[in-house]
């Protein structure tokens, strides 16, 4: 055979093998249906990629061909005024809105618009939800484990015990939340910020790859609010993270005066830039203020 | 993470026992009272003396204990996992017809009509025995009926109803929908399970007269010791992760569902596991009781049980066990004191815990216990 064919050989086997591995599901059956472990493919350094996502309810567009890119490591701000579709934006990406058209991708070959949401929180995206949802009657530990990434099932949840690794990674996500005094605490007894922290720590056990963080620091005091900036800024690079929120000394912490800040208007991107840009632009300053 | 701090040594959970050591001979006690000091009270201790115990008690408190087998899977199912089933009492009625109708067949030909035909079916004029009692001659294949016929009824109707997101009270509602049909269908004479009369009349067990005092004791030590079986399976699932994610379904579903979890496998497995301990609850309560009918099936059945959860205790699992115990207690006392105002006092007792007891019994038997440990210097 001659070194051409031999290379055309390769590449289309290599193409081949994409090809299946974008179709097929990989995985076995639990409790009756399909696990798709997939890994997603970082590759082309892009972690979420939405385009043309339209989502209506009764005539109403929540999200109007909405079309977004997070970069793999970035830390996006989004802002925008109440019903912008932030919200929306979110229940699409973990899988709890089924758009009306438009595609949604995880890393290059993942397609989220075709998993549920407990399978698109395995392959890698955590969510934090507006109002912080933890579970108020089990501890600040038990809340912690239950995140802790790993195997899933029924079964596998009656004989399971925690390891030396688990436990110290347990031990580190809460000194890093500041709840360390606060193990064995029942999570329901702590106050609004530890609570927001608590929902954060959890996100971090699964070790997400895609964070999505909707209003994180609402309640929180001050100081809990440059707190949570450092924690945020310390994920960056490691973890792509997207941040909804209203407070804007929030987002300049978090912007450091150099990151895009995306803002959202009727359900599709107004502007996007540094934080000094946007608020500068008139047509933001326009759907902030009114006319 | 950034900076890795160290940290000092957690202060970790007690390593996860299924029980303390007063748990344990608490146990131990149960099965000594139950397995061989009530045997000895009613078999060898002389009627005439002061400390037999009555075939009746023995009865009744072998009755109460299946009771608190549906309380204990009520337990399971709502207080753990927030799940609140009114249809529970089918489940429990199915597992009873099950063994009704070998007990059935155990009759043989001692029936008032002198056939190898169950009475009623004589009654009805058929022939044969319709194909759905083809086995019921056969212990074995009744016994797997007792378990088989309740769980996957809940289990195909389960899957249905947690893929869909059936929630709340929509579930609830439903539930008890199904139990009223199933009801109405066993009230029909040609569904062939005795329609409103039910199976009653039965002789024998294994060969064995059913009314004699060795057979009641043997079927009150069996129910006794299934109740503590289930019991510490119960207590084995509520302390392990399994146990856990239920009570965060309860809690925040869907937070559960975003941290990866899939929360119909979960809800499906502990309905199914409930529905079929009621079911051996049933089969347990028939040859005890001598009679199985379609108001076993009956919504008000399915409430019932739910109200003994409550009144013990919810998330405890030995609280419905107490609830159970209490409430057909004060049953057997007031229906025969003042049969009239028994519903009154139920209805009240209901409200009154809700209002002023949410945790039940233990409840309010804990928080005694703390307010005497706080006033202790």
């Amino acid at each position: 055979m001659t070194p051409d064919l031999l290379d055309e050989g390769t590449r289309a086997r290599e193409a081949y093998e994409r090809r299946r591995g974008e179709q097929a599901i990989t995985g076995d059956f639990t409790s009756g249906r399909v696990v798709r472990d997939r890994v997603p493919d970082f590759a082309k350094g892009v972690a979420l990629y939405l385009e043309d996502i339209t989502v209506s309810f009764d005539g109403f567009k929540a999200l109007n061909a909405l079309s977004l890119s997070i970069n793999v490591g970035e830390l996006r701000c989004i802002i925008g005024p109440n019903g912008a579709g932030k919200t929306t934006m979110m229940d699409v990406i973990t899988g709890k809105t089924r758009p009306d058209a438009g595609s949604a991708h995880f890393g290059s070959n993942i397609d989220l618009l075709r998993l549920r949401e407990n399978d698109i929180a395995q392959i890698g995206i955590g969510r934090k939800f507006q109002k912080p949802t933890v579970y108020e009657r089990l501890t600040v530990f038990e809340n912690l484990e239950l995140a802790l990434s790993g195997e899933r099932s029924v079964r596998a949840g009656l004989f399971s015990r925690l390891s030396g690794t688990q436990l110290d990674r347990i031990g580190e996500v809460l000194v890093l939340i500041h709840l360390r005094d606060q193990a064995q605490r029942t999570a329901g007894l702590l106050s609004h910020g530890q609570k927001q922290w608590l929902e954060i720590g959890m996100l971090l056990m699964q070790d997400p790859k895609l964070l999505l963080l909707d209003e994180p620091v609402a309640g929180m005091t001050d100081e809990e609010t440059e707190r949570t900036a450092e924690l945020f800024l310390s994920l960056e690079g490691q973890h792509s993270l997207v941040v909804v929120e209203h407070d804007m000394k929030f987002v300049d912490q978090l912007t450091q005066g150099r990151k895009k800040v995306t803002v959202l208007h009727e359900g599709r991107v107004l502007a996007e830039g540094l934080l000094a840009q946007v608020q500068a632009d008139e047509k933001v300053v326009e759907v902030y203020l009114g006319r | 993470m950034s900076a890795v701090m160290p940290h000092p040594a957690l202060p970790l959970p007690a390593a996860a026992t299924l029980l303390t050591r007063q748990g344990w001979a608490a146990v131990a006690a149960a099965v000594l009272i139950l397995a061989v000091l009530v045997p000895i009270f009613n078999l060898a201790v002389p009627k005439d003396s002061l400390f037999h115990l009555s075939d009746y008690y023995v009865g009744l408190v072998g009755k109460i204990m299946c009771y608190a087998i549906c309380a204990l899977a009520m337990d399971l199912i709502w207080g753990y996992t927030g799940i609140l089933s009114l249809g529970h009492g089918l489940f429990f009625a199915l597992g009873g017809y099950a063994m009704g109708m070998y007990l059935m067949r155990q009759i043989g030909r001692d029936g008032n009509y002198q056939s190898d035909l169950p009475d009623f079916m004589v009654f009805l004029n058929w022939k044969t025995l319709p194909w759905h009692w083809t086995f019921s001659d056969s212990f074995l294949f009744q016994a797997a009926m007792v378990v088989l016929v309740p769980g996957l009824l809940a289990f195909v109707f389960g899957y249905f109803a947690f893929r869909s997101r059936i929630k709340g009270v929509y579930f609830s509602i439903i539930t008890q929908a199904l139990t009223f049909a199933a009801m109405l269908l066993f009230f029909r004479n040609e569904t062939g399970f005795g329609g409103n009369n039910g199976f009653t009349d039965f002789k024998r067990l294994f060969g064995i007269p059913i009314t004699t005092s060795h057979m009641r004791v043997t079927l009150f030590v069996i129910t006794g010791l299934v109740l503590i079986g289930f019991f510490l399976m119960a207590r084995a699932i509520v302390s392990s992760k399994t146990g856990r994610v239920l009570q965060a379904i309860r809690d925040a579903e869907t937070r559960v569902m975003f941290s990866g979890y899939d929360p119909v496998a979960f809800k499906l497995a502990i309905w199914t596991l409930s529905a079929v301990m009621c079911g051996v609850a049933g089969a347990l309560y028939v040859p005890q009781v001598g009679i199985i009918n379609p108001s076993e099936m009956s919504p008000a059945a399915g409430i019932e049980m739910a109200i003994w959860a409550a009144v013990g205790g919810r998330a405890t699992l030995i609280g419905p066990i107490v609830g159970a115990v209490f409430v057909n207690g004060a049953k057997s006392v007031f229906t025969v004191a003042f049969p009239e105002f028994w519903l009154y006092f139920l209805g009240a007792l209901f409200i009154a815990v809700t209002l002023f007891l949410p945790d039940g019994i233990v409840g309010l038997v804990r928080r005694l216990m703390a307010a005497r440990k706080g006033s202790q210097p």
